[in-house]
């Protein structure tokens, strides 16, 4: 038993908290912003110290050789669901914004590991596309082994989920007949309805803002007041008409992304970015006009109707309008192998290796405003790093060791020779608790 | 009354090999080793009996009609998207004639949380009590004398009240103590697009905690609102009143539901943000060191259920656990003796059990886990009186104090051991014969929401 515990302990937390100092040597190493290298990378205190072919490697470092091996920066995903206890969707209401993810981060969800092992280091995690106005949303690093709050991406401005589309009016449209649930439909049913929910949203936002400002103005004259009614659902609205929250807004439809710009433009805020925007080819330029950014797949689309009219040529084209562009996840199961979305990238479209790659690291870091932390190999950043024993863009790559914030949180030898030890401790549960089970039996059913 | 020539374990005191409990006026009147007999006494002969304190369900629903089990539902613990807690919040099967205890504040759908969804914060245990509730006798049985019995329905579902378990009283007898707290529930079924039970917000987990923060932001405000208008109120427009922010403000301490070690952080985490004196309930992982060091820095005290995770039974055998719910159900019943270790204040509390055979068991397991005899008995006695505030009446046997006390022919808590009788507010009863049938499972084991 002890020695189980010592190595789930030890494969939870490979390294210990207080960084060591490590160098990555031999490596190729491709930093997205300055080219791919072969060289080291020395990483101190949990940030990328020296990047280059030769570096100073400190005395007593602990060295990790990635001969003919690849390091890349920490996958980051830019929509992705995992890590959530109880449903991703508050769906009773057409705006949720009182709900918040941050509430029901689970730290223990097996996904997480799972995506590490993928490479994925840091996830926007969102609320689900229920809603018109969907809960809170925020950034996470893969800390797997760490507590709910040290999984949070310190300093990431939070954000919320907005949906347009099939999703938010499905309510509104409750199928009848056999079977049919006796769940009261919800407003809105259309997407005329949809924007128009929006907008009230906001008019209230407005009003709610003016009120608190008022306030607040008097307050600050020394006049004694009692405070506004703190109203959660229309605390984040504001926080957004002051420019302190992001909007992730989920959507295909070319109409509706034009729809909600003029929208953002009419109440005075922006659209970080566009998720998932399979039409977003078809506008790619009022996009780039808006400053927001596009989170898309490779060629996942055809799963309903109004994702119909997509190609795989999405990314390639929005990004030579000027838009940022990131391939996302949306799904435990895509999110661990991303580095093949990125790849995609190039076979759809010719955009070059470096700018495949930022699809996946350097473009959700920008889109999420973290990318002074993440997203490329720079002196300075943190030391988020995936070393891939093949040329990453590829099927073929496997992840061998993820680093976050300089300490290893996944190691390949480690899981794979790890396994026995952890199948042989479940089997001796398992019969521990039969035996037991067979003891008990017979005082159970004394021959009756 | 008097015990005499007994064994007397006083809990608060050292034990008296053999000795003498004199009860008078539904009260201790004296104990000792050389206690006189009252002249006056009916005398019960003690030799070869040990008298206890009587034992004490830390969380209960015997004495409320038609109540569900109190029990701590859990949250998905795996998997990405679209899990939710599916705990229904009405049991199917009544364990009491059915009386109309919830309010209906779910019979309309819900737009959010102004409507108070699932809301009977007002709504007081020692109001509702069922005197005839029949597990009052079956759990008496088993030598519990007093129950923290709660409303369970809804997200504020009431006020508990500390009650003793009498028969044949009037209900306002048998309440010790009231308000005991408000008792908090974080479920409702939800789903994509769809409400909660019966419609309407809150439909997730985010939006049960949402809703529970918005409450107290409310009851805050509510509170100031009130207090100007007292000040003075020419010019000022009425406050409303509203029913479920009393009922809030009036609740001096709150029980949360925690489970797993991740909702035993976020649990002790929201608390701290609702600046509540917080209790948490269930507790089933409490046996990782992680949890009892979280617990131990909070100074937040644990209601741990006795019904310890088992096996389902008839189970898909291709249908593996993982590593985590092997190990939980390996390891539960170790907590207490881990937190008794770590310095966390806790006592049991039934969750669903109320036959006595299973009652000993349960804490039969964690006495084989390593819980000492003598820390069973406090976690049943003095631990919940202390948590309760009720110590100086409940939970030990000592002059003054209400006359509750079991009396055994053997160790409590032994196999073998038989309750002889029990003393309630200093009335005797002799306990019934067990009910046949159940397999020496709880009733409630088969009904949703148990512990499992």
């Amino acid at each position: 038993m002890t020695k189980l515990k010592i190595l789930l302990a030890a494969s939870i937390v490979l390294a210990p908290l207080g960084a060591e100092t490590t160098v990555i040597r031999n490596a190729t190493i491709m930093t997205v912003t300055k080219g791919t290298v072969k060289g080291s990378i020395v990483v101190k205190d949990g940030k990328i110290a020296e990047v280059g072919e030769k570096v100073m490697e400190p005395a007593g470092a602990k060295i990790i050789d990635a001969g003919g091996q690849y390091v890349i920066p920490g996958i980051i995903d830019c929509h992705s669901h995992i890590a959530v206890d109880g449903s991703v969707n508050e769906g009773s209401v057409s705006v949720s914004s009182m709900v918040d993810i941050k509430d029901v981060i689970n730290p223990e969800d097996i996904a997480i590991y799972r995506a590490l092992a993928g490479g994925v280091t840091t996830a926007n995690i969102l609320h689900g596309s229920a809603n018109a106005i969907g809960g809170q949303t925020l950034v996470l690093k893969m800390r797997w082994g760490r507590d709910a709050q040290g999984l949070i991406f310190e300093g990431a401005m939070p954000g919320i989920k907005f949906a347009l589309g099939e999703n938010p009016k499905r309510a509104g449209n409750p199928q009848g007949g056999r079977g049919a649930t006796t769940v009261e439909a919800r407003y809105p049913a259309t997407r005329m309805g949809i924007e128009d929910t929006i907008r009230e949203a906001f008019n209230e936002a407005k009003a709610y803002k003016a009120e608190w400002d008022a306030y607040n103005a008097k307050a600050a004259a020394g006049e004694r007041l009692i405070p506004p009614r703190k109203d959660l659902k229309l605390e984040p609205l504001k926080e957004i008409l002051e420019g302190k929250r992001y909007i992730h807004a989920h959507c295909y439809r070319a109409d509706e992304i034009l729809m909600l710009m003029r929208v953002a433009d009419d109440f005075g805020f922006k659209i970080r970015t566009f998720q998932h925007v399979l039409e977003g080819y078809k506008v790619a330029k009022e996009i780039a006009a808006h400053g927001a950014g596009a989170s898309t797949f490779s060629d996942w689309f055809n799963f309903k109707v109004e994702a119909g009219d997509a190609i795989p040529y999405n990314a390639a084209i929005m990004q030579k309008y000027g838009v940022v562009v990131s391939m996302n996840s949306d799904d435990a199961e895509l999110m661990r192998h991303l580095n093949t979305e990125a790849g995609k990238a190039m076979r759809y479209g010719g955009v070059t290796e470096t700018e495949a790659l930022a699809m996946v690291t350097l473009n959700p870091a920008k889109q999420l405003g973290i990318e002074n932390r993440v997203g490329s190999i720079e002196a300075g950043k943190d030391a988020d790093l995936v070393i891939y024993d093949k040329y990453p863009l590829s099927d073929f790559a496997k992840v061998q060791k993820v680093l976050i914030d300089g300490n290893l949180y996944f190691d390949r030898d480690q899981e794979v020779t790890g396994r026995a030890a952890k199948q042989a401790e479940k089997q001796r549960l398992l019969d521990k608790e039969k035996q037991e089970q067979q003891r008990q039996q017979p005082q159970r059913r004394p021959g009756a | 009354m008097a015990v005499r020539n007994a064994r007397i374990v006083t809990v608060s005191g050292p034990v008296i090999d053999k000795g003498t409990v004199v009860l008078r006026h539904g009260l201790i009147e004296a104990v000792g080793e050389n206690v006189a007999v009252p002249p006056d006494a009916m005398v019960v002969e003690g030799e070869g009996l040990t008298v206890y304190p009587g034992l004490v369900d830390g969380l209960s629903t015997w004495g409320m009609p038609g109540a569900a089990p109190a029990t701590a539902p859990t949250t998905a613990g795996r998997g990405g998207r679209g899990q939710i807690a599916t705990t229904p919040l009405t049991p199917a099967t009544p364990a009491t004639p059915a009386a109309p205890t919830a309010p209906a504040a779910t019979s309309t759908r819900v737009r959010g949380p102004e409507d108070r969804p699932a809301t009977t914060s007002w709504v007081k245990a020692a109001d509702e009590i069922s005197p005839t509730d029949r597990r009052i006798e079956t759990a008496r049985s088993a030598g519990f004398t007093t129950a923290v019995t709660f409303p369970t329905t809804g997200i504020f579902a009431g006020q508990g009240a500390v009650i003793d378990l009498l028969s044949g009283q009037k209900a306002g007898e048998m309440v010790v103590a009231s308000p005991a707290g408000q008792y908090i529930s974080l479920t409702r079924g939800g789903g994509f697009g769809g409400g909660g039970m019966g419609g309407g917000f809150p439909g997730s987990l985010m939006g049960v905690i949402a809703y529970v923060r918005q409450i107290y932001l409310d009851a805050e405000h509510y509170k100031l609102v009130k207090e100007a208008y007292a000040r003075d109120p020419r010019g000022m427009t009425r406050p409303e009143y509203d029913r479920a922010l009393e009922g809030v403000l009036e609740s001096k301490q709150i029980l949360l539901p925690a489970n797993r070690l991740v909702e035993i952080d976020r649990m002790l985490r929201f608390a701290a943000e609702l600046k509540q004196r917080a209790i948490l309930y269930g507790a089933r992982e409490g046996y990782r060191p992680e949890a009892a060091d979280l617990l131990k820095k909070a100074r937040v005290p644990v209601l741990m259920s006795l019904h310890w995770p088992e096996a389902p039974r008839d189970a898909n055998p291709e249908d593996v656990d993982s590593l985590r719910t092997l190990e939980t159900r390996d390891q539960a019943a170790s907590a207490p003796a881990l937190l008794k270790k770590a310095g966390v204040q806790f006592a049991f509390y039934s969750d669903g059990l109320e036959q006595p055979r299973d009652l000993q068991r349960a804490v039969k397991k964690a006495i084989d886990a390593g819980l000492s005899r003598g820390d069973a008995l406090r976690a049943l006695t003095l631990s919940p009186a202390e948590i309760y505030g009720v110590a100086d009446r409940l939970g030990s046997i000592e002059k003054g104090k209400i006359a509750n006390l079991v009396v055994t022919k053997g160790e409590l808590f032994d196999d073998q051991t038989r309750v002889q009788f029990i003393f309630v507010d200093g009335r005797k009863y002799t306990p019934v014969v067990e009910t046949p049938g159940t397999g020496g499972r709880g009733a409630a084991a088969e009904g949703p929401g148990v512990n499992q």
